[in-house]
């Protein structure tokens, strides 16, 4: 049966400003960067954990009709693709005063829960993004 | 064209995460014109056509939505609970909070269990709908 997660994706408009963002500012790291012809295979990864990657893949042709793709852009850009990855943490706050002071754009605070300290941000397209820096003991709910 | 579209989409976002932080202060039309770089008339018929709902109806739902929590989860009184999420008027609190839920605010109290899920979702995925559909105890 399956044994690990190995590799999903998040849509980004454009990929070297993905980066920027995703490397730039919260310090993940570059695991892939090829020009394959038909796409940039590029993916990034916390560092210290491989074997885990993001792919940051732009929607569009060839994979699907220009139409499509701007729709899913469109999409993007409202906010309506969803809980895009979340990260884990094990300094909360010290984490949001760091990406605070690198501009990344927090749709909330560190707030204490019941599975720990969460905090949430959106990625430079619209992509929702949470950090938590889970409780040692979970009260009562799941892990996110 | 559709770069402009993205990009008034981003900021309009951004306008509508302001207005997820500030929910329970009175909605501040000018404000929210400016974070989205466009006028007061032209923020609301666009927030409008881009999330299918007013600011003001949105808000109506983010506080019930925090309402809702409240109830659920702790102790406060209906009247504590209705100004802490942003209403000055128990009754356009009650009124307003039937007309989406669909029950009294006590009557959701009383049926309602704390989710076994992390709060970030709940607030999203329990967040009542403004389009009609919503539920009544009763229904399925």
């Amino acid at each position: 049966m399956l044994n690990a997660i190995t590799i999903s994706h998040v849509w980004v408009l454009d990929q070297d400003e993905a980066l920027d963002f995703y490397v730039g500012k919260l310090g993940l790291e570059v695991t892939s960067d090829q020009n394959l012809g038909f796409m940039r295979w590029l993916t990034v990864g916390v560092p210290g954990q491989p074997g885990r990657d993001i792919l940051l893949e732009l929607p569009g042709p060839p994979s699907m009709d220009e139409a499509t793709g701007q729709q899913i852009r469109a999409e993007i850009t409202k906010g309506a693709s969803g809980f895009a990855v979340g990260f884990s943490t094990d300094d909360a706050h010290k984490t949001y005063e760091t990406l605070l002071a690198k501009g990344v754009e927090f749709t909330q605070e560190p707030v204490e829960r019941e599975y720990g300290t969460d905090m949430g941000l959106r990625d430079p397209f619209g992509n929702h993004i949470r950090i938590v820096q889970f409780a040692a003991v979970p009260a009562s709910t799941t892990r996110s | 064209m559709n770069r402009e579209l993205e990009q008034a989409n981003r900021r309009l976002l951004r306008a509508r995460d302001a207005m997820d932080r500030t929910y329970a202060q009175p909605l501040d039309v000018p404000s929210l014109a400016r974070i989205a770089f466009v006028s007061e008339a032209h923020f609301i018929r666009t927030f409008r056509s881009t999330f299918g709902e007013t600011p003001h109806r949105y808000l109506q739902r983010r506080r019930v939505e925090r309402s809702m929590f409240l109830l659920r989860e702790t102790d406060r009184s209906v009247t504590d609970i209705c100004l802490d999420v942003g209403f000055s008027s128990l009754g356009t609190f009650s009124r307003t909070f039937r007309d989406i839920v669909g029950e009294s605010p006590t009557d959701y109290r009383k049926r309602a269990n704390v989710p076994l899920a992390p709060t970030c979702f709940t607030m999203s995925w329990m967040r009542p709908s403004s389009f009609g559909e919503a539920r009544t105890p009763a229904d399925p």
